[in-house]
């Protein structure tokens, strides 16, 4: 029976293998033609596969696939060169000076809370107040009586650090009472939970809030959270969405990350909810 | 009997080659584990050699960007919810693979069999989203936030149900029979051949899928770390955050550079290390040498 | 060996007592016949010869106590059936919360289409076929490699030969290896020094590595729950030891080896985090397996948690998956069936009938 199962299954193998092998196109119509590889930040591999599915339509000779698994991953494949193009949602830090980083959008960070709790603003220092744990109940800052559950950041993360650095804030010293990952692991934490405080992309917050999650993304400083202050550089939390080359990019790549800084790629960074920056 | 060709008087002893084949077999799926550990050693090399291993005991808490990497609260936490997960999921696994083998109605064993195999096919993700959206608002009364410890233990449970119910079934199916009408014939009511016959004739098989359930416990990262609350600090309750190994691993992972990569992989390594001392710990126990 | 004397007698009992008046009980045990270990078969002989004992002697009292017993039975029944319920209710729950949240995005065109806009948009079709390619290598290499190593624990080793327990054990320590560390170690293993890259194969032989402990700890049981009868019989009638088990244990292990086998598909199918860093992220038909292609599990975790408004169709997504599992496993269940019923019982004929 195991030999049986075995044959079977090695036939099947074959016969998909042989296939799918002659599905392969050849022959190239001038212009650009090669494989890229792009890998990192999973806040940008959604944005950088459309951006690459539109590159193949208008280059069909060329492939580009993204994969995703972290800014920090896509940092140190550009720098082993097991990646053509890495992916970083942060901005390089001191030490990864031999890499270059190309800008192909911005990307706000913002505070939210559930959209029942009646508190419309809070300033920095009740901020700050409440994620060092001196204030844990929502009537302190003029709220319903409610305690507030902090939720934060995994330590390393983009928005993690942009928030900290905004706040002057030392991670050891915040105190949460969730840590989470990706950013909508934080809305639906917030969207559970009437006294909970959180801060994520502007973007998926703008976009969830849309599709109805009960959420509200609280102004900062005085300024609307909304992409259109990021855009015009008024809203003090933002981060830098970044592809990132080692010394020597090859020339698909440098084509492809002109394409992805162009104005014609503009209507995809917004369809992702993102903000394109102007230059 | 003349389907099977008897093969005595053919010279090329088939026997000796299935052995040596199955033996290469055995050796190969027994190198992974020997690939896997090199590989984490490896990562973490740097980390140990940097930090050494004290400081990942006697450090103040977990914030490995300051320089601070205390492990202590993560082993906590995956003692904690592993043992958790196994209260609930002990008694629900081979209560549901007695129900299928001795009390179910045909069809519906058949059912409730197509069921459990389900359950062990939903993705961890699916359960952290269902255990995020639908069962975290619901515990949240409890007190906390509602991703805690509880909540973690509670779907890490209903997750390794089915391995356990599926291996007890398999092994409650292959008690022998005769055992079973025998034990019927003398009048013997249903629990009690369940009880002081079944299950013990099926220990070994049901020991296996508790101790590949308590592997897949320990190991499980996705749905933990949408419910844990992964705060990396010791509990004070039930409800209280809790951060395990492996969600670390999987949190910080993705912005993580050089050396704080290195020091997660060290916490994959003391994961390795805390399942090697349980698995021993079964071995000495004794009654494991068949399963 | 104490034991020894004590499993004489009941075993006659036992077999004396045929099964024609066993009602459901044997006709719905629908496996073939088979045992444990024989330890633990030697201890619940005398187990039961001691409730024999133990019923012989308050059979004299047995009027003042059937009510007590038939209150443990029904407390039992209780038990045994909410256990069952429950298990199917939270089962239920799930399917009902993610198909009532995603059954408007099902259709046709959802099948049958490649994806646009990060999933929001578009259908699945290159995820489907990804998925299925992925299963489908993951299978290959880990039944081939369970079964073996399941038939060299059993029947090439002696049970406490320290070689079969090495594997036993580094086999356990497999089962406990966190998702995304396979992940890490897929990627640098398969994809970086074997240099197959991003692609269906990384995934499919990373997945293997996840599946093969719970695969082979089944099989084993599996194989060592045929009694050794079969393995007699079939020396006596001068069968090789290699047509024995092809011929007589596996059809015999039949069952036993189908729940392995749902155990290890539900495993690869259901894993989410060791496939982002081996068979990736690309969305693309995949043209041959040293393409990347999106695993149906991978879409959903980054439709739930990655992508904003992707939430009704994360849970198309796992309708889809739901729907291809419970296809799976029909399939693998009539498949065993077919094998038991075509070569296990006709080789011997069971004597509980």
């Amino acid at each position: 029976m195991g030999r049986k199962f075995l044959l079977v299954l090695c036939t099947l193998m074959t016969a998909v293998s042989l296939g799918c092998g002659q599905g392969q196109s050849s022959g190239d119509g001038g212009g650009l033609n090669g494989k890229l590889t792009l890998t990192g930040s999973s806040t940008v591999a959604p944005l950088a596969a459309e951006l690459a599915k539109r590159f193949e339509q208008l280059h069909p000779d060329v492939r580009i696939d993204v994969q995703s698994g972290g800014s920090g991953k896509g940092i140190s494949d550009a720098r082993s060169g097991v990646a053509d193009i890495g992916m970083a949602s942060r901005a390089l830090k001191d030490g990864e000076s031999d890499l270059t980083a190309h800008q192909i959008a911005a990307d706000g960070v913002g505070l939210i809370v559930h959209s029942s709790n009646p508190v419309s603003e809070l300033t920095n220092e009740q901020v700050v107040a409440i994620y060092t744990d001196q204030v844990a109940q929502w009537n302190e800052v003029g709220g319903g009586d409610v305690p507030i559950t902090v939720v934060h950041k995994a330590e390393g993360r983009a928005t993690l650090e942009v928030f900290l650095a905004h706040f002057q804030l030392k991670n050891p010293a915040v105190t949460p009472d969730v840590i989470v990952g990706d950013n909508e692991h934080g809305v639906k934490t917030v969207a559970g939970s009437e006294g909970a405080i959180g801060y994520v992309s502007i973007g998926t917050a703008e976009a969830d809030v849309k599709a109805g999650v009960p959420i509200r993304l609280m102004p900062v400083a005085g300024v609307a959270a909304t992409t259109a202050n990021v855009a015009a550089g008024k809203f003090p939390m933002s981060r830098p969405l970044n592809f990132v080359t080692g010394d020597d990019p090859s020339l698909l790549s440098i084509a492809f990350i002109e394409f992805c800084q162009s104005k014609e790629v503009h209507d995809l960074i917004v369809s992702q909810y993102f903000v394109p920056i102007q230059r | 009997m003349t389907s099977s060709s008897p093969n005595t008087l053919f010279p090329f002893n088939a026997d000796r080659w299935l052995a040596f084949v199955t033996r290469t077999c055995a050796l190969f799926s027994a190198i992974i584990v020997l690939l896997v550990v090199t590989f984490l050693a490896l990562e973490s090399w740097p980390a140990i050699q940097h930090v050494g291993f004290g400081r990942f005991v006697t450090d103040a808490s977990w914030h490995p960007l300051s320089g601070l990497f205390n492990l202590i609260p993560m082993i906590v936490g995956t003692a904690l919810t592993t043992i958790g997960s196994l209260f609930i999921a002990v008694p629900l696994g081979i209560g549901s693979a007695v129900f299928g083998c001795f009390y179910a109605p045909p069809r519906l064993a058949g059912f409730h069999r197509r069921s459990v195999e389900l359950l062990a096919g939903v993705p961890s993700v699916v359960f952290g989203l269902w255990g995020l959206v639908v069962l975290v608002p619901l515990l949240a009364p409890l007190g906390g936030s509602g991703q805690s410890l509880f909540a973690a233990t509670l779907v890490l449970g209903l997750m390794i149900v089915p391995t356990i119910a599926l291996t007890s079934q398999s092994a409650l199916q292959a008690v022998p029979s005769q055992l079973i009408s025998g034990a019927a014939a003398l009048g013997l009511q249903r629990w009690v051949i369940v009880w002081r016959i079944a299950l013990p004739a099926g220990k070994s098989g049901i020991k296996t899928g508790l101790l590949l359930a308590t592997c897949r416990a320990m190991g499980e990262t996705m749905a933990v770390l949408m419910l844990a609350g992964n705060v990396a600090k010791m509990p004070d309750s039930i409800v209280s955050p809790i951060r395990t190994l492996t969600t670390n691993v999987a949190l910080e992972m993705g912005y993580a550079t050089s050396e704080h990569r290195a020091i997660l992989f060290v916490s994959g390594l003391v994961l390795m290390s805390v399942v090697c001392i349980v698995i021993l710990l079964m071995d000495f126990a004794g009654g494991w040498k068949n399963g | 060996m104490a034991d020894a004397d004590s499993v004489v007698q009941p075993q006659v009992v036992c077999a004396s007592s045929t099964s024609s008046s066993m009602g459901d009980r044997a006709t719905f045990r629908d496996g073939t016949v088979s045992r444990d270990g024989p330890m633990s078969r030697g201890a619940a002989m005398s187990r039961a010869g001691a409730t024999f004992r133990d019923r012989a002697t308050f059979r004299d009292s047995a009027k003042f106590r059937t009510v007590g017993v038939r209150v443990k039975e029904s407390v039992a029944t209780a038990i045994v059936w909410a256990a069952a319920g429950l298990i199917v209710a939270v089962l239920g729950w799930i399917l009902a919360d993610i198909f009532l949240k995603g059954v408007s995005e099902v259709s046709l065109s959802y099948l049958w289409n490649d994806m646009e806009d990060a999933g929001r948009g578009g259908g699945i079709l290159p995820i489907i076929v990804s998925t299925l390619a992925i299963l489908m290598v993951t299978l290959a290499t880990s039944i081939p490699l369970s079964l073996a190593t399941a038939i060299a624990l059993t029947e090439h080793t002696r049970d406490l030969s320290t070689a079969g327990r090495l594997v036993r054990r580094s086999l356990d320590v497999l089962a406990a290896v966190p998702s995304i560390v396979f992940g890490l170690f897929g990627n640098a293993f398969f994809c970086i020094v074997l240099g197959l890259g991003y692609s269906i194969w990384s995934g499919g032989f990373t997945l293997a590595c996840m599946a093969l402990p719970i695969m082979i700890r089944t099989t084993e049981q599996a194989i060592r729950a045929v009694p050794d009868e079969y393995r007699y019989a079939s020396a006596a009638l001068g069968m090789s030891r290699s047509t024995t088990m092809f011929r007589i244990i596996l059809p015999a292990a039949a069952p036993g080896l189908a729940a392995g086998l749902v155990l290890g598909i539900g495993r690869a199918l259901a894993e989410t985090a060791a496939l982002i860093f081996t068979s990736g992220y690309v969305t693309r038909m995949p043209e041959s397996l040293s393409d990347s292609g999106r695993a149906l599990s991978v879409h959903i975790y980054d439709l739930a948690m990655n992508v904003p408004g992707g939430n009704a169709r994360s849970c198309a997504a796992a309708i889809v998956l739901v729907a291809l599992l419970l296809m799976l496993n029909l399939l693998s269940a009539m498949l065993t069936r077919y094998v038991g019923q075509k070569t296990g019982t006709s080789m011997f004929e069971r004597n509980d009938g």
